[in-house]
């Protein structure tokens, strides 16, 4: 499968705000884990490795 | 021959090869087994190799047998595993056994099978030559030379020989000090017969604790104490009680047996064989503790080699078979090595990111079964399958499934007139050929000399081994009359469908790297 970098969020601002809602009065700590569950469990979700692959290189700049 | 390096990989190589029919005379600058207790999980292979080589039931019956892993975040269970889910096979996943006893049994084995066991002998000169090796040997009565027609290193991680020839062993070290507690507890305790794991526990925040158990009620513990501890002060008697007694509570009366304070390194000959000279277990190869990789893959480095090296020896190889070992057990060697490397970052984090990863793992483990896998106190250890190798023949007719070439043969009961029995302990230490049907399937004849048959039927046939169970045919996905060709060291070379002479004589030449020369 290929990562798909189409939008397709119906509600992109929704979207951001229930993200930064989440991580409201966390510490730099526990915010990162709280990224690290999300990660965790959204790449479980795609259990692709090669979308994980390409969204990892992309994240870091080397597509 | 001669083997330098009495501990468990060198006395199992030693003991294979004379096994095999060959010469070997055994040098170790020590004259006894280890102290400590050291290596403690022997693997079901491990296991089945002392099985072949006579000795499978003494470990059996002292080791302490196990099969389940559990795992602990702070006061919780995360996870837990069981790693020989299915019944079936002769020996369980595990034992626990204190490497002295496993080194005690191969040194009689070895005075058996006729090794000459040279204690107190220290390889201090190497010079390898184009059809030899000349040593110079240190003993308390003074120095003598030695010409080895091979010299096979098995002087563990420090090797000498290996440092003589100056050759760069390198890969990664880990900035981590692990304090190993083996405590004798006569009372009552707690835990069950299991490798507990635990991080960040209450009685050692911060940091991991394995517990095993090993027969004469010892009990191993290892501590992480992070990369700042003092090695000196950590091994004092009084500061090792506090943590153990930290863990056990205020109640139960321990003793300390053992004590170490150690650091690893996962590190890699580029090439285990140089010449005449080749290295196995950790001269070879270090990996870490969690997995128990060490022991268990020198064990089959040895049994790799021994059978190799006894067929080019008595000119029934050629000399390219050896390479095969280089190959096959480099590939084994990076495997573990890549297992042991994840588990060591998942246990100690190298960055705050890693660290967040892996505490998100841990919480969510508890109560979300598709995090569990992802938890790493140690892969343990597995045989290597030498899908690769060039001694393989590709599938000769179409097999549907099983074990694959490559893999050592799995094991299943069977009954021989009468009496169960296991299939494993009828393959011996030659080249043999599985064939699933009655002694009439093979036209008489029609196998190379040196190739042994052994039959396995679904019912009770007069020659034959009966599957009663079924499960040697469903773990090879044998069909009906099918047959599998297996080296000496267990391992598939090849399968056949409908088996047929000339297919086999080439597989089984391509097995001795006769293609090859």
């Amino acid at each position: 499968m290929k990562l798909d970098t189409t939008p397709r969020l119906t509600d992109p601002d929704a979207v951001f705000a229930m993200l930064v809602e989440a991580h409201r009065g966390l510490d730099a700590e526990a915010s990162r884990r709280l990224d690290a569950k999300l990660v965790l469990l959204l790449a479980n979700h795609i259990g692709d490795m090669q979308v994980l692959r390409s969204a990892i290189a992309l994240a870091s700049g080397k597509p | 021959m001669v083997v330098v390096g009495g501990g468990l990989v060198g006395l199992t190589l030693a003991l294979d090869l004379a096994r095999h029919g060959v010469e070997v005379t055994l040098l170790d600058e020590d004259d006894s087994v280890a102290s400590g207790s050291r290596a403690i999980c022997f693997a079901k292979r491990t296991l089945e190799i002392m099985g072949r080589l006579g000795l499978g039931e003494r470990f059996a019956q002292k080791g302490i047998t196990w099969q389940t892993g559990r795992v602990f975040h702070r006061d919780r269970e995360a996870y837990a595993f069981d790693l020989l889910p299915e019944a079936g096979h002769e020996y369980p996943a595990f034992v626990n056994l204190q490497q002295y006893y496993a080194e005690h049994w191969l040194v009689e084995a070895c005075r058996e099978a006729g090794v000459e066991l040279r204690w107190k002998h220290r390889v201090t000169v190497v010079e390898p030559c184009a059809e030899a090796v000349r040593l110079t040997v240190e003993t308390p009565d003074g120095p003598y030379g030695l010409t080895a027609e091979w010299l096979l290193a098995c002087d563990g991680a420090r090797s000498q020989i290996r440092e003589s020839l100056a050759l760069p062993f390198t890969g990664q070290v880990f900035r981590d000090r692990f304090l190993i507690a083996d405590v004798v507890i006569k009372a009552d305790v707690a835990f069950p017969t299991e490798r507990w794991f635990w991080f960040d526990p209450p009685f050692h925040p911060d940091q991991s604790v394995l517990l095993h158990k090993q027969p004469d009620d010892v009990w191993r513990i290892d501590f992480q104490l992070g990369w700042d501890a003092d090695p000196e002060e950590e091994k004092r008697p009084e500061r090792v009680t506090a943590r153990v007694r930290a863990m056990l509570g205020p109640d139960i009366p321990f003793a300390l047996e053992w004590v170490s304070v150690y650091t690893f390194r996962c590190r890699l000959l580029e090439r285990f064989r140089h010449g005449r000279v080749i290295f196995a277990g950790d001269s070879a190869h270090q990996v870490s503790p969690f997995g128990a990789r060490g022991g268990n893959s020198g064990v089959q480095d040895a049994e790799n080699l021994a059978w190799k090296l006894a067929f080019v020896l008595q000119g029934r190889a050629p000399e390219a078979l050896l390479d095969s070992y280089d190959t096959e057990r480099v590939a084994a060697a990076e495997e573990n090595i890549l297992h042991s490397t994840r588990s060591t970052d998942f246990i100690t984090p190298k960055s705050e990111a890693a660290r967040a990863y892996r505490d998100a793992v841990l919480e969510l483990a508890a109560a979300q079964a598709f995090a569990r896998p992802l938890v790493n106190s140690g892969r343990l250890s597995r045989p290597a399958i030498y899908a690769a190798s060039a001694l393989n023949t590709p599938d000769h007719g179409a097999w549907p499934g099983g074990v694959p070439p490559g893999a050592p043969a799995p094991d299943a009961p069977v009954m021989q007139q009468g009496r169960p029995s296991w299939l494993l302990r009828h393959l011996g230490d030659g080249f043999r050929l599985l064939v699933f049907g009655p002694p009439a399937t093979l036209p008489p004849g029609g196998l190379p000399s040196g190739l042994v048959p052994i039959f396995i039927t679904p019912e009770e046939t007069e020659g034959a081994l009966w599957d009663h169970s079924g499960l040697a045919a469903t773990r090879f996905a044998a069909p009906r009359g099918g047959a599998v060709l297996l080296r000496p060291d267990q391992h598939i070379a090849a399968r056949f469908a409908m088996p047929d002479p000339a297919a086999i004589r080439a597989a089984l030449d391509r097995a001795m790297a006769k293609d090859a020369a």
